[in-house]
C-alpha cells in the first residue's frame, strides 16, 4: 500500500503550526523516516495517516483513497501502530496487548493468543512472557511487544512514533536491527518517526528532514543526504562535519584501515 | 456498670433481635437503605463522571457544582425535603442520594482521567473506539480511583443514613431517636455503636475492594528476564 500526503498542513487551536504545505509520496514496501528535533510536525504527519490528527487542509491519500471518507476507528485498526514508549495495556497480559487488534476486529481470544505467543518469538520474545504484565518486562522487551502488537493484525501499513526512543543505546540498535531484519522479511510500508538521524540513516529508505513549523529541509536517500546535504541545517543536524562522519583510510601492514576525523580506527576496508 | 457496658449488654440482650423493631431487622433497613441511596447517586454521577473524565469537557462547573453541594448541610437539606415530601422515606433518601453524590462524581472522573494518557492514546490509535477506550482502558485502570469514591460515598451515607429515622420508621438510627427522646443513654450508644460497626465492616469491605483493583505490582528486579531472549523466528 502506498501513502501520499498531497499539500498537508496542520494549525492547530491555539495558533501553533505543525506542518506547513507537506508534500510527499511513500512507495508500498518501503520505509519513510520522518525525522527533526521536537515541534518540527514529525508526529503530527505520523497521525495523520491513522487520522489521529485532521489536516487542516490538503489530503493524506492510501491507495489513491483519501483518508477522510474512511471510517476513523476501521482504518487505524487496518494500520499497525507502534507508540513512544510501548504504551501498552498495563492491566493486561502481554499476550493479550498483543492480540488487542485481532480480538476487537472479532478474532476469537483463543486464536488470537495462540497467533500472538508465535508473534512474541518472532520479535524475539520468549513467548512464556507473554503471561507477564507489561510492568514486569524491560524497557526493551516492551518496544518489542509495542512490535508485536502492531503486527498482529498483519497489516499493510506500520506507524512508528518514535518507537527506541525510551530504551539504551545497545538495546535500541539491537531493536533497530531486529525490525530491518523483520522488514526485509514482510515488506510493510513504514513512516517511522524518529528525532536519531543515524537511525533514520539505518532504516529508511526515504528520509525527510523536517524544521520547525513542519517545513521540509531536505528529502532523499540517506545516501544523497549524506553526499549532498542541503543546506547548513541539514548539514549540521546529519552531523557531516562531525569527525565520525569524515572517514579516510591509511594502510597498516598492507591492509587498509578506515579511521575517522579523530584519527581513530572505525573499521578495515574490504 | 459503665454506659458503655450497658451499651454492649443492650445489644446482647435477646430479646432485642428478631421482630419488626429488633437489631437484625434495624441493620437490614440501614444497609438497605445505604445501598438504595449509593446506588441511585452512582446511576447518575459515575457516567456524568466518566463524560467528564473522558472528554475533558464540562469539568469546572460540575466541579464547582459538586463542592458546593458538598457544602449542604444534610439535616438542614432533610428538614426542607421532609416539609415538602412529608413524612416517609421518600425525604431522608433523597437528602443521602445528594450527600453521595461529589464523592462517586469526583471518583469517576479522577479515577478516568488517571488512567495513563499514554496507554489510552496507544489504544485509540489501535482503533479503540470511544466507548471501547472507556469500557477496556480508562474504567479498569481508574477503577481504584473509582472505588475509593464508592468507599468515601458509602462512608458518609451509612454514617447519616441515621437520620432516616428522623421521618420514618427505618434504620439503626430509631436507636438513637428513642433513646435520647426517652434519655435510655445504653440504647442511644448501642445504636451509636452498631452504626460504628456498620461503616468500619463496610469500608474495610470496599478497601480490599480497592486494592483488588490496583493492577499488578512489578516483579522484582531479579526476577525480571533477561534482556535478549534465545528465541528468535
Amino acid at each position: 500500500m502506498g501513502i501520499e500526503f498531497r499539500g498537508v498542513s496542520k494549525t492547530y487551536a491555539d495558533g501553533t503550526v505543525a506542518v506547513t504545505d507537506f508534500s510527499c509520496t511513500v512507495p508500498s514496501h518501503s520505509t519513510l523516516a520522518l525525522v527533526g528535533s521536537s515541534g518540527s510536525g514529525k508526529t503530527t504527519l505520523m497521525r495523520m495517516v491513522n487520522r489521529m490528527v485532521d489536516p487542516s487542509a490538503g489530503t493524506v491519500l492510501i491507495d489513491e483513497r483519501d483518508v477522510r471518507e474512511l471510517d476513523k476507528v476501521a482504518l487505524r485498526r487496518s494500520i499497525g501502530y507502534v507508540p513512544q514508549a510501548g504504551g501498552l495495556l498495563p492491566h493486561r497480559r502481554v499476550v493479550d496487548n498483543v492480540a488487542t487488534v485481532p480480538v476487537l476486529t472479532g478474532t476469537s481470544r483463543r486464536t488470537a493468543r495462540a497467533d500472538a505467543l508465535d508473534l512474541l518469538a518472532r520479535v524475539g520474545l520468549d513467548p512464556a512472557l507473554g503471561r507477564r504484565f507489561p510492568s514486569q518486562l524491560s524497557g526493551g522487551q516492551q518496544q518489542r511487544v509495542a512490535v508485536a502488537r502492531a503486527l498482529a493484525a498483519d497489516p499493510h501499513i506500520l506507524l512508528m512514533d518514535e518507537p527506541f526512543g525510551a530504551v539504551d543505546p545497545i538495546v535500541r540498535r539491537d531493536l533497530q536491527d531486529q525490525l530491518a531484519e523483520l522488514q526485509a522479511e514482510l515488506g510493510k510500508t513504514i513512516v517511522l518517526v524518529t528525532h536519531d538521524i543515524d537511525e533514520a540513516f539505518r532504516l529508511g529508505d526515504q528520509v525527510v528532514i523536517l524544521r520547525t513549523g513542519g517545513v521540509v529541509a531536505q528529502t532523499g536517500t540517506p545516501q544523497q543526504i549524506l553526499a549532498e546535504p542541503a543546506d547548513d541545517f541539514v548539514r549540521d543536524f546529519v552531523g557531516a562535519d562531525r569527525a565520525e562522519r569524515r572517514l579516510t583510510t591509511t594502510e597498516v601492514d598492507g591492509r587498509r584501515i578506515v579511521v575517522d576525523g579523530d584519527g581513530r580506527p572505525v573499521g578495515v576496508l574490504a | 456498670m459503665s454506659l458503655f457496658g450497658d451499651a454492649l449488654a443492650w445489644i446482647l440482650d435477646g430479646g432485642h433481635w428478631g421482630g419488626p423493631t429488633g437489631i437484625d431487622t434495624r441493620l437490614w433497613q440501614h444497609l438497605a437503605v445505604t445501598f438504595a441511596a449509593v446506588a441511585l447517586a452512582a446511576a447518575v454521577a459515575i457516567p456524568l463522571g466518566v463524560l467528564i473524565g473522558h472528554t475533558g469537557r464540562g469539568r469546572l462547573v460540575v466541579v464547582a457544582t459538586a463542592g458546593a453541594v458538598r457544602a449542604v448541610p444534610t439535616l438542614g437539606l432533610l428538614t426542607l425535603l421532609g416539609l415538602w415530601l412529608g413524612i416517609g422515606l421518600t425525604a431522608p433518601l433523597l437528602a443521602l442520594v445528594v450527600l453521595a453524590f461529589p464523592s462517586l462524581l469526583a471518583g469517576a472522573y479522577a479515577g478516568v482521567e488517571s488512567a495513563d494518557r499514554g496507554a489510552v492514546d496507544a489504544a485509540r490509535s489501535l482503533g479503540m473506539s470511544e466507548w471501547q477506550l472507556v469500557l477496556r482502558v480508562e474504567l479498569p485502570l481508574g477503577a481504584a480511583v473509582v472505588i475509593g469514591g464508592l468507599r468515601a460515598a458509602t462512608l458518609q451515607v451509612v454514617a447519616t443514613a441515621t437520620l432516616a429515622a428522623y421521618l420514618s420508621d427505618t434504620g439503626l438510627g430509631r436507636y438513637l431517636f428513642a433513646g435520647l427522646k426517652s434519655r435510655d443513654y445504653p440504647q442511644m450508644l448501642a445504636g451509636a455503636l452498631l452504626v460504628a460497626a456498620l461503616a468500619l465492616l463496610l469500608d474495610v469491605a470496599l478497601a480490599f475492594v480497592q486494592r483488588a483493583c490496583r493492577g499488578p505490582a512489578p516483579l522484582a528486579p531479579s526476577d525480571a528476564a533477561p534482556e535478549a531472549a534465545p528465541a528468535k523466528g
